[in-house]
């Protein structure tokens, strides 16, 4: 579905992102985890388009991104960047209307977007000025808008979802929500990325994990793969036990306090 | 919704009836007050008092046409960019349109005057009109070159070079300000002081084209500048081309402010109170706030005029000075409103 090959992104002589391969394919969760600044933003920003790598490129669904008219890719694809600030006093429902762009019909799809506000757990929000909403509060209606844009209601067609640390700003059961509606999408064909930092989240809720550290992907496999003391602690410069995730089959790391 | 969306047609609706009362307004008062029953026969061709159907047809009606038509410029335009720098305060002048039209001016009214006294062109006062015009378009292009890198304008960097550009500018009128003798200060100072009293049928022909094009083609763009209110890397992913629109959007802006302060010099605060007062009454959606931005510029500025030309009569007062007597206080009121808002959240 998405498929980059040696894409490196460089400023001047630093180098952000190195000889990047990676994939997601149909109905996968893949989660982007790495310390800060290994550059997990910069590839999602390269795979998404935002930004034009140095050397490689970016297929989707085998065809060259920027061989894409953007309302076509915009159908078939949502990207939900950092959150940023709304100037304007727009209502949730609005904000989320916003997502029907794409296809034109969002006079007609205001029950549609109630429902995927319902799925993230901001309902009860709807009618009100996002300028007055928390982080998390406005983190659960952008969820909703990329939702809708990629109608998480229709099964099949070729469809991906890319996130940049959607649940930042969440609580603990906001979190799980949230991964749990992309999980639920990933089960409907839908590929999905996610740029995350909490380690036993990603393994709770992603397929397969990609470890990035100084711009270079250096671990990638199953949850079981990736997550073990040695690789977790060579590449975030911790000590760590890996145990089982005594809820799930997931593995789930604990952080030695001492180093 | 659906709500929602009925009080924002009856608003709209109000402010037609608000400009054709607007309109019957500004033809009836002035210095020779005119019956009702006059103008209506003068609009529908009947044979009324000689006198007062030159005045209707050679002075009011096209000066409420061309303050109808440069207010719903600048409130449109302000809307406009407001909308695409992502910034509630932003403005025309903002991008350097406004600066940059009267530098146009100020450069034939006194350096041309000084060092070129004896060309027969710069003389000619239909010369102001076009220089300003292309003073606009030149500043506007320059801002729009110095912010654009690598193909990608950043919001951030438009808005400060904008604030340079303008500071220069500002600088260079001063300059011109002191080289002008008496004669040339008096124009000075009227023109951009703002004022409508150039009107006259070769001035709304020629304002027409570009000002209606901004009032008329920019709705088009409206769901672009919704989507922008997410960002400009949203707009992007939802599927819309920002920089192209972008492009699009400072052309028609400049080109519509440009004509607006040329003909009538610089008339502040419209283009940023207006979409303000709007967007109070029916949301920031540009799909409504572009229209109804226009129409309510429209009948403030007729309405600013009318008081204009009657409140020291036989006299004019310009009307950049009520336009920035009430607009600066309500800008501090807005100013502090959004400081209280931003302190309670």
């Amino acid at each position: 579905m998405i498929r980059a090959e040696g894409l490196s992104f460089r400023v001047g002589e630093i180098s952000l992102v190195e000889s990047a391969h990676m994939g997601v394919t149909k109905g996968e969760v893949v989660a982007l985890l790495g310390p800060n600044g290994a550059g997990k933003s910069t590839l999602l920003k390269l795979l998404c388009g935002q930004l034009s790598p140095n050397e490689g490129q970016v297929f989707f669904e085998n065809k060259p991104l920027a061989e894409w008219e953007p309302r076509e890719l915009a159908r078939r694809r949502a990207v939900l960047p950092q959150s940023s600030t709304v100037p304007f006093d727009f209502t949730a429902l609005e904000i989320v209307l916003l997502g029907r762009s794409p296809h034109g019909d969002a006079s007609r799809c205001e029950d549609m977007a109630r429902e995927a506000m319902a799925q993230t757990e901001c309902a009860h929000l709807a009618e009100r000025i996002v300028t007055s909403l928390s982080g998390g509060e406005m983190q659960r209606v952008q969820l909703a808008r990329v939702l809708v844009q990629i109608d998480w209601a229709v099964e099949g067609s070729p469809r991906c979802l890319m996130l940049d640390e959607p649940i930042s700003n969440l609580d603990p059961g906001h979190q799980h929500g949230a991964l749990r509606v992309a999980a639920k999408l990933a089960e409907k064909g839908v590929g999905v990325l996610v740029v995350l930092h909490d380690l036993n989240l990603a393994a709770q809720y992603a397929d397969r994990l990609l470890l990035m550290k100084q711009g270079r992907i250096v671990v990638e496999g199953t949850p079981a793969e990736v997550i073990t003391e040695e690789q977790i602690g060579a590449v975030f410069d911790i000590r760590v036990k890996v145990i089982r995730n005594p809820t799930c089959d997931a593995p789930a790391v604990f952080v030695e306090s001492s180093v | 919704m659906s709500r929602l969306r009925r009080g924002r047609v009856a608003v709209l609706a109000a402010l037609v009836v608000a400009l054709a009362g607007t309109a019957v307004i500004s033809l009836c008062i002035g210095a020779v007050q005119i019956p009702l029953s006059d103008v209506w026969a003068a609009l529908i061709g009947q044979a009324g008092e000689a006198r007062y159907e030159s005045v209707l047809w050679n002075l009011r009606i096209p000066r409420m046409l061309l303050g109808f038509m440069v207010g719903g410029a600048l409130a449109a335009a302000g809307g406009l960019m407001q909308g695409l720098f992502r910034n509630p305060l932003a403005d025309p002048a903002l991008i350097g349109a406004s600066s940059g039209g009267a530098l146009g001016a100020v450069f034939v009214i006194v350096m041309a005057g000084t060092f070129f006294p004896d060309l027969p062109l710069l003389s000619d006062l239909r010369i102001l009109p076009l220089a300003s015009f292309a003073g606009a378009l030149i500043v506007t292009w320059l801002v729009q070159r110095l912010a654009a890198t690598g193909g990608y304008t950043a919001v951030a960097t438009l808005l400060l070079v904008g604030v340079a550009v303008n500071a220069l500018t500002g600088a260079m009128i001063g300059f011109a300000t002191y080289l002008a003798d008496d004669a040339q200060l008096r124009t000075l100072s009227f023109w951009t002081l703002g004022s409508l009293g150039a009107a006259d049928w070769q001035v709304v022909s020629l304002a027409a084209p570009f000002c209606l094009a901004l009032i008329f083609l920019a709705p088009i763009w409206a769901t672009v500048l919704n989507a922008l209110a997410l960002g400009e890397a949203e707009a992007g992913h939802l599927g819309f081309r920002v920089e192209r629109t972008k492009a699009i959007l400072i052309v028609l802006t400049a080109a519509g402010v440009g004509a607006s302060v040329a003909f009538t010099g610089i008339i502040l605060f419209v283009g940023l109170v207006v979409p303000h007062l709007i967007r109070a009454m029916i949301g920031p959606d540009h799909r409504w706030l572009l229209p109804g931005s226009a129409l309510l510029g429209a009948i403030l500025l007729v309405l600013s005029d009318t008081l204009a030309r009657t409140i020291v009569s036989p006299a004019e007062l310009p009307i950049g000075i009520l336009t920035a007597g009430f607009g600066a206080p309500f800008f501090l009121y807005m100013l502090l409103r959004q400081r209280r808002k931003a302190l309670w959240t």
